[in-house]
């Protein structure tokens, strides 16, 4: 049995479901829905490998690593806003989070 | 070969039993484990494809700096985490049929992708891209160094700016504090900073 383009496609699948599935179930814990993020983020990046890979062209890693790069800033922002909130808030209670409502 | 998918599916196993367990781990310091545990066997899988490099960038970016910033971060939180899981039993159902449904549909365009579509062959070759003599951190360097130079800076760009907006969010002026106010410094001069006084003897200085 050989391993195929599909496989991998179908583990990314699997994986940005479960990522999209975790920000259904943990509405209220942003810091949840944040690695949720992280895993639908890196199931992009195995598609990417995967054709990049499977088409014989490097151009696929290179996205990968922008993509890489953008959500380890997102990462950092995120997790600076949700310290800020804390701080102004003592809480992180994501539905009441309307403070910025005009 | 038979080695080749023993190790595809065993990364790929670990990589979704992670998934599973980051989204419903009910400690959020066990979700960023299992998050580690996620990106550590998902680099595996970018090992088994011949990418190495990016399977080093995700060990080195994802398990050494994002995971523990997410480690910090809700160690440093002092949350009741228990209360910010109610609702999970409600949205459970809904959100695994929509789960279900969304993976279903992916994983059969996906195959139909991969077996009829654009792309053409049957098996992952493990070229690196440039030619077998090229190792794969080459290849991505002679690319990205030429033809991604731009994107390249753009991206060192995109890091800067995260940088100096988490470091200006989370900053913060406790008040009470003693500072260095460098320009009250530089601008004292001898007539603000001395002051002569005749003394008597015995006497001492009045302030």
């Amino acid at each position: 049995m050989t391993i195929g383009l599909a496989h991998y496609l179908a583990v990314a699948a699997i994986l940005f479901t479960i990522g999209v599935f975790g920000i259904f179930v943990n509405r209220k814990n942003i810091i949840v829905i944040l690695m949720s993020i992280e895993l639908i983020l890196l199931a992009v990046n195995i598609n990417l490998v995967a054709f990049s890979v499977y088409l014989g062209n490097v151009v696929g890693q290179i996205f990968a690593m922008f993509v890489l790069t953008v959500a380890a800033a997102e990462a950092a922002v995120g997790l600076a806003i949700l310290v800020t909130f804390f701080r102004n808030r003592g809480d992180i209670a994501v539905d009441d989070a309307s403070m910025m409502k005009g | 070969m038979a080695l080749q998918a023993i190790a595809f599916y065993l990364m790929a196993a670990v990589t979704v039993a992670a998934g599973f367990g980051v989204v419903s781990a009910r400690n959020p310091v066990h979700s960023v484990l299992w998050l580690i545990l996620a990106f550590f066997s998902a680099a595996g899988l970018f090992v088994l494809m011949g990418a190495e490099f990016l399977a080093m960038l995700l060990v080195v970016v994802y398990v050494g700096a994002v995971a523990v910033l997410f480690l910090f971060v809700v160690m440093m939180l002092d949350v009741d985490f228990t209360a910010l899981r109610q609702g999970f039993a409600r949205y459970m159902p809904l959100g695994l049929l929509i789960a279900g449904i969304l993976a279903i549909e992916m994983i059969v365009v996906s195959s139909t992708v991969a077996t009829h579509g654009a792309a053409k062959g049957g098996d992952l070759p493990m070229a690196s891209g440039a030619g077998a003599d090229v190792t794969n951190a080459e290849a991505i360097g002679r690319v990205l160094y030429t033809d991604y130079v731009y994107f390249f800076q753009a991206a060192g760009l995109v890091l800067l700016v995260a940088m100096i907006g988490a470091i200006v969010l989370t900053l913060r002026h406790k008040p009470g504090v003693k500072r260095q106010v460098i320009a009250d410094q530089v601008l004292r001069s001898p007539k603000t900073g001395m002051r002569v006084v005749s003394l008597k003897p015995g006497e001492g200085v009045d302030q």
